[in-house]
């Protein structure tokens, strides 16, 4: 089966991507709601038999796709997609690992702007999420609670009035939603003040998690703040919480950056002229000491000390050096060795642009 | 003092849970703790799945979870211990006993406060007011006022016309 769209098409491209802006995003990647729901009638998918899975599938995606919102999506089976294209898809954080890993039976509904990402038959027979670059926790949640008032019109939810929506984990039970935001923050990396702030934060009731989610590394000093609670407290409870603990982290994270400046400028100035070093004159680079280096180049650029620099290509070359998208970029089944190899070459000729930096 | 899991192996991990006047108390040996993922005693979630779902029940003598089944989906307190989900949405009913006591660590409350789907909430609505319309019209014609019972008759007829169709 070949998908009705092809992805590649469809996606926005990297630089483009990197190109929009939200607030307070030198510190807050982007913003994520996600609300967990289910149909009445169905067991939860991981329970679920093949052809039962089938059937949820066919009754949820045409109902998604058919919202006003999702006007000219990309609706598609899972299975119509190789696994390239859905790692691409987890690259840019608009399908779980999880849900790369699943295939007849389920399926996504992405929209144009890619600002929402429905994956149906992941844990849950749905999981929407809406998301947007920078600070904008509040205007996320309105969004999906919109398309969600909008699908509950069509879809027969399973509703509980003492325990909410009822959902496959009863961790999630309740209002289902998970809150999150994706936080660069290399100056409390550097300022060594990250892990009194991490358990400070779990203390709250919220998970910091790394980059892709749940059991991953915090790479590219890029952490997943979120809500673990969902039953007992409204999702408007929820997300206003989640907005001061977010709120006091933008500014821990500004301080450590400044003070580091002010206070110990050798070691920063160190930090950072040894990344772009790295970047610019490596011939063989992994994608994990790509992303450790690119967070410290997105730092100083964010800093002003590597005057007319865009932040733009370096969030673009965070994205582009990532396995799947090299490995597509080059179009060649490549090994890992190969990878590393094309990754240098790409990085030398991308900064050949960046000038060298302004510091001491 | 023996493993309250296997019943065989001598217990090394000693759990204890108060909740209010409650007491749970959980002894488990190596192996049993190793295979609940509570070999690590920081997993406390580990703790409360196995205290919330499987142990604490084989532990109350009034409660038999031998082979606790979901009627509609088939679904087992031993699948749930493998997998740490459900199998349907009816297992929250088949199951409500052991997820109550679960729930309770896990969430800031037991009760669902946030948002809901407003077609069922109508509905709720509809049929708690054909009930409450019910119970009068019965009231009327056991006190044989007969014109209260044709109002009422009207009123219920029209609600059930009006009634929204039930999503299959």
């Amino acid at each position: 089966m070949k998908p009705m769209k092809n992805l590649h098409e469809f996606l926005i491209s990297p630089g483009e991507a990197a190109r929009q802006h939200g607030p307070k995003d030198c510190i807050v990647m982007s913003s994520r709601v996600r609300l967990a729901r289910n149909l009445r009638n169905a067991a939860f998918p991981t329970w679920a038999k093949k052809l039962e899975r089938v059937r949820v599938l066919d009754a949820i995606l045409p109902a998604v796709r058919d919202l006003p919102e999702m006007v000219d999506s990309f609706a598609e089976p899972m299975d119509t997609l190789s696994p390239l294209d859905r790692q691409i898809l987890v690259e840019r954080h608009l399908i779980s690992r999880e849900h790369a890993a699943k295939s007849t039976g389920s399926g996504l509904v992405l929209n144009r702007a890619e600002t929402f990402s429905v994956m149906i038959n992941e844990e849950d027979h749905l999981r929407m999420q809406a998301l947007r670059p920078g600070f904008q926790i509040r205007e996320v949640w309105q969004a999906i609670d919109r398309l969600d008032s909008a699908l509950e019109q069509k879809l027969p939810y399973a509703f509980d009035s003492e325990l909410g929506y009822l959902t496959a984990c009863p961790t999630n039970l309740g209002t289902g939603i998970r809150v999150s935001a994706m936080l660069h923050l290399p100056g409390l990396v550097l300022a060594e003040q990250i892990t009194p702030i991490i358990s400070s934060v779990n203390k709250l009731g919220l998970a910091v998690r790394g980059l892709y989610g749940e059991g991953t590394e915090a790479l590219g000093n890029v952490f997943q703040v979120s809500n673990q609670m969902t039953l007992g407290e409204t999702e408007s409870a929820i997300v206003e919480r989640l907005e001061k603990v977010l709120a006091q982290i933008i500014e821990h994270e500004e301080n450590a950056r400044q003070t580091m400046l002010e206070k110990r400028p050798k070691v920063l100035f160190n930090c950072l002229g040894r990344a772009y070093g790295n970047l610019a004159y490596s011939h063989i680079i992994s994608s994990k000491e790509t992303m450790n280096q690119l967070s410290l180049l997105r730092l100083g650029v964010d800093m002003g000390l590597f005057p007319g620099a865009e932040r733009a290509l370096v969030d673009e070359l965070f994205l582009v050096t990532q396995p799947a998208h090299l490995q597509k970029l080059l179009s060649d089944k490549l090994t890992a060795e190969e990878r590393d190899l094309a990754r240098a070459d790409m990085l030398r000729e991308r900064l050949k642009v960046l000038p060298r930096p302004a510091m001491g | 003092m023996l493993c309250s899991i296997c019943k065989e192996r001598q217990a090394t991990l000693h759990l204890t849970k108060i909740e209010g006047d409650k007491m749970q108390k959980l002894d488990l040996c190596d192996e049993c703790a190793k295979a609940n993922g509570m070999d690590d005693p920081s997993a406390l979630m580990g703790a409360d799945l196995t205290l919330g779902l499987g142990a604490s029940l084989e532990l109350d003598p009034g409660a038999k979870i031998a082979e606790l089944k979901c009627s509609r989906c088939g679904f087992t307190q031993a699948d749930f211990k493998k997998s740490g989900r459900l199998g349907c949405p009816e297992c929250y009913v088949t199951f409500a006993q052991g997820l109550a006591e679960m729930l309770k660590p896990m969430h800031k409350g037991t009760r669902h406060v946030g948002k809901a789907p407003a077609a069922l909430m109508a509905e709720r609505e509809a049929a708690d007011r054909l009930k409450t319309l019910e119970k009068k019209l019965a009231r009327a014609i056991e006190t044989e006022d007969f014109e209260t019972a044709a109002a009422v008759r009207d009123q219920i007829k029209e609600l059930k016309g009006a009634a929204p169709v039930k999503g299959g």
